[in-house]
């Protein structure tokens, strides 16, 4: 029978891998994302010389695919504070091997989603100007203060769990590794050396943080559907927009989350860890988002198309029957519907299944996001003819240059970085078999103290999830 | 230095007397000068606006500040003018009998430079309920409550004491959070390298005028404060041939069309004025007096105007356009 000492070795082993071997294919990977990063840098350079001329937006939809994507990341991001924060406040013991990667994605998210805001600004020289003459007045400081705040807090959230992971990492790879990593790994593992006031410190911080990073994580998307709600304009103008704007953020992140975790899992050969029963998990999340998003819509369409106001009826002609009624309901019957559909079908309720679904999701969600900006903007609010808009390449290179570094700080995170919760998923395991009535009972502990050195003892003071199990 | 600058544009006005009536007594004289393509003219409004900017600048501090505390035109001590405008659609037919593009957005283009296809004064043609059209000629609307204002993540547009909403373009970042809460479509932005002829070029920036047009920015209809201080009507009004808009005051209560001065709330009321979106709160400084140009004999099925020109376009060079 497997020791909790062999499975721990085991998992080490299987989570350091990407860290120490670097195959062709991940320089294949890496040079194909540097082109792409590449195209989109040189047309930003562009629209720097030029201004956002070289766009296709214009006065009467002044926002577009640059605001789409800001929406679209930040909502991504939101994968993190719901699986790790929420799923640790409950105490579900599955979330362990998901936490990690959860976290990497809101951080990575964040930073994208931000710069876009930038990139669609006329003067980004001017950028410190809202420090300098801020007004928190506005729906957009609310956002740089969100963000901002949002931002700090995740990357204490991503950093503070994996400090004793890193310490391992210090431990084990010190003459594996070169001098960067090794830095990275004694500076962020801040001296870990699992003694057990460091534990309960540790546990406090965590929890800390867990139960501030969930607010700050609903008041980000609710501002930034703000910004648009805040202003006159019909399918704007709505109270609604803050919850669907959250619900649709952990919905696509959750969806971003699948996908991820379905690549490594894929790449790395993590079947161990993250099974079916994780996929099935947030599969059901998934379809559980799904249907509450399409009671959000309905209740929104509904009060609003009950008495249609000229304005509005203009807004659901374009969405519903002309220019973006095939996004529409692709997003509807794709996005929302399909994810409950597959999952309530026991034939999909496959790791394959989810992972359509997750798909459908994210893709749905970013035309969501489109077709929720420039709607709106197009509705036209005096007797002019309806604008047009079609991003134009410099703008698809600049946002596929968005995914592509998204993609690539994941890329090389995984080079540094552990991408699973060795000490939780480890914590978690042993009371999984603890739980047990197992052959062994009473060598559980003993088996743990017993077999690590100091510095590697596990920290069982996080006070989440302990005692998970099933 | 401040105060005198202030004191010698007020001294231009003889104490008490509305401003504003100077143009009137030359209004055509002041068309022909300030307009059309007069070529040589236009070189010395500019130049007016170089100095008065030099001075300016000189002793300026923040926009804000300064339009706060230097250039609030006061009657006397106390009272800051409150502008407002009054457009008579029953006397607006989109120039049609001019056969020309509408008067009012050809001035306003000459004289701010508004870059191509801004028109800050735009001729909205509309339905009327009962077939036919109408023509709205709309201004920013100059909202006391502003949407545009509220939104502003770093105070480039403000409200100015005189009760209209200014832009400063030196400290705009171009977010045009402003252009998606403008109830109006008022709101332009500078989305290439902005067209300047070579007499902008020379004007020192100044939120009262915007001009030169700096990339990257949001512009509007700025009320011209500088040429009501200086006694002069808005180029606008100055250039529509049917007497069709009025400028006023609302703390002194007075309006002229450059024709007649008038009681500016008895002009609304005695002719049943209303005011664009008014269900939004936005109480805008622009009253309207319905109709569809019956007063100067427009047939409301003669539909369609000119569209608008920027003639000056080809003495900016590299210039870039867009369209809206």
């Amino acid at each position: 029978m497997d020791t909790l000492n062999n499975w721990r070795e085991r998992l080490i082993s299987k989570t350091t891998r990407p860290t120490l071997i670097t195959t062709y294919k991940y320089w294949l990977w890496f040079g194909f994302l540097l082109v792409i990063t590449g195209n989109g840098v040189f047309q930003y350079w562009k629209q720097w010389q030029h201004g956002l001329y070289v766009t296709d937006m214009r006065d009467r939809i002044s926002w577009g695919l640059y605001i789409t994507a800001f929406v679209f990341f930040i909502g991504i991001s939101h994968a993190g504070t719901l699986i790790s924060a929420i799923l640790r406040a409950t105490k579900a013991g599955w979330r362990a091997p998901v936490t990690r990667i959860a976290e990497f994605i809101t951080a990575v998210a964040l930073l994208i989603g931000a710069s876009f805001v930038v990139i669609d600004m006329g003067r980004p020289e001017r950028i410190f100007n809202v420090y300098l003459f801020g007004r928190w007045q506005s729906p957009i400081m609310w956002d740089v203060m969100a963000i901002t705040t949002y931002l700090t807090a995740s990357v204490i959230y991503l950093s503070a769990p994996m400090i004793p992971d890193l310490a391992l990492y210090r431990d084990r790879l010190a003459d594996k590794v070169g001098v960067v990593r090794n830095f990275i790994y004694r500076t962020l593992s801040v001296n870990w050396k699992g003694s057990p006031k460091q534990q309960k410190l540790l546990g406090k911080a965590i929890t800390i943080m867990m139960l501030v990073i969930i607010p700050i994580a609903v008041s980000v998307h609710t501002v930034v559907s703000w910004i648009f709600s805040m202003t006159l304009r019909a399918g704007w103008n709505t109270s609604i927009f803050g919850v669907l704007f959250v619900a649709g953020a952990i919905f696509s992140g959750v969806a971003t989350l699948i996908i991820i975790m379905a690549i490594l899992r894929r790449i790395y050969h993590w079947e161990e860890y993250l099974t079916e029963k994780h996929f099935l998990y947030l599969g059901y999340l998934l379809a559980a988002f799904g249907a509450f998003m399409v009671y959000v819509n309905l209740s929104e369409y509904l009060t609003e198309g009950f008495n249609l106001e000229e304005a509005g009826l203009f807004a659901f002609r374009q969405l519903f029957l002309e220019d973006f009624a095939a996004m529409f309901w692709f997003y509807i019957i794709g996005g929302l519907l399909g994810p409950v559909v597959l999952m309530l079908v026991p034939k999909t309720r496959t790791i394959a299944g989810v992972v359509t679904a997750a798909i459908l999701v994210v893709v749905a969600m970013f035309l969501e996001r489109y077709f929720i900006v420039v709607t709106g903007l197009r509705v036209p609010l005096m007797p002019y003819e309806a604008a047009n808009y079609a991003p134009t390449f410099v703008e698809w290179s600049i946002f596929a240059a968005g995914l592509a570094i998204f993609c690539l700080l994941i890329t090389i995170a995984l080079k540094i970085f552990p991408m699973l919760a060795i000490w939780e998923m480890t914590e978690e395991h042993a009371a999984d078999i603890s739980d047990r009535p197992t052959e062994e009972p009473n060598m559980v502990g003993a088996d743990i103290v017993g077999s690590l050195t100091s510095t590697e003892r596990l920290p069982d003071a996080g006070p989440p999830a302990e005692g998970g199990g099933s | 230095m401040t105060d005198k600058s202030g004191e010698a544009k007020r001294s231009q006005t003889p104490k008490g007397e509305v401003p504003i009536s100077i143009g009137s007594v030359d209004r055509r004289g002041a068309i022909k000068l300030l307009g059309l393509g007069a070529l040589g003219a236009v070189p010395l409004v500019a130049s007016a606006r170089v100095m008065d900017g030099l001075v300016r600048d000189i002793v300026k501090g923040s926009v804000a500040e300064n339009q706060a505390a230097d250039t609030v035109p006061t009657r006397e001590a106390g009272r800051i003018r409150q502008w407002t405008m009054v457009i008579d659609l029953a006397k607006c037919d989109g120039c049609q009998s001019q056969g020309t593009p509408p008067q009012c957005t050809t001035a306003c283009i000459e004289g701010h430079f508004a870059p191509q296809p801004m028109e800050w004064i735009e001729v909205y043609e509309a339905e009327l309920n009962g077939g036919g059209s109408q023509f709205i000629p709309t201004p920013c609307q100059q909202c006391e409550n502003p949407p545009c204002v509220k939104v502003c993540p770093v105070g480039a547009t403000f409200p100015t004491p005189e009760g209209t909403v200014l832009i400063d373009q030196d400290r705009c970042i171009g977010c045009r959070i402003c252009m998606a809460a403008c109830p109006y479509d008022r709101r332009f932005f500078n989305w290439g390298t902005p067209p300047i002829p070579p007499e902008a070029a020379l004007s020192d920036y100044n939120p009262d005028h915007q001009a030169p047009a700096s990339s990257g920015t949001v512009m509007k209809c700025d009320f011209c404060p500088e040429m009501a201080r200086d006694g002069t009507l808005p180029y606008c009004i100055q250039a529509c041939p049917n007497d069709a808009v009025w400028y006023g005051d609302l703390e002194e209560d007075i309006a002229t069309n450059g024709r007649t001065v008038v009681k500016a709330t008895k002009l609304v009321s005695d002719n049943n004025g209303y005011r664009l979106k008014e269900h939004l709160g936005t109480m805008p400084r622009v009253f309207y007096l319905p109709g569809h140009g019956e007063d100067i004999g427009r047939d409301p099925h003669d539909e369609g105007r000119m569209p608008t020109e920027w003639p000056w376009i080809e003495r900016a060079e590299g210039a870039v356009t867009w369209t809206r």
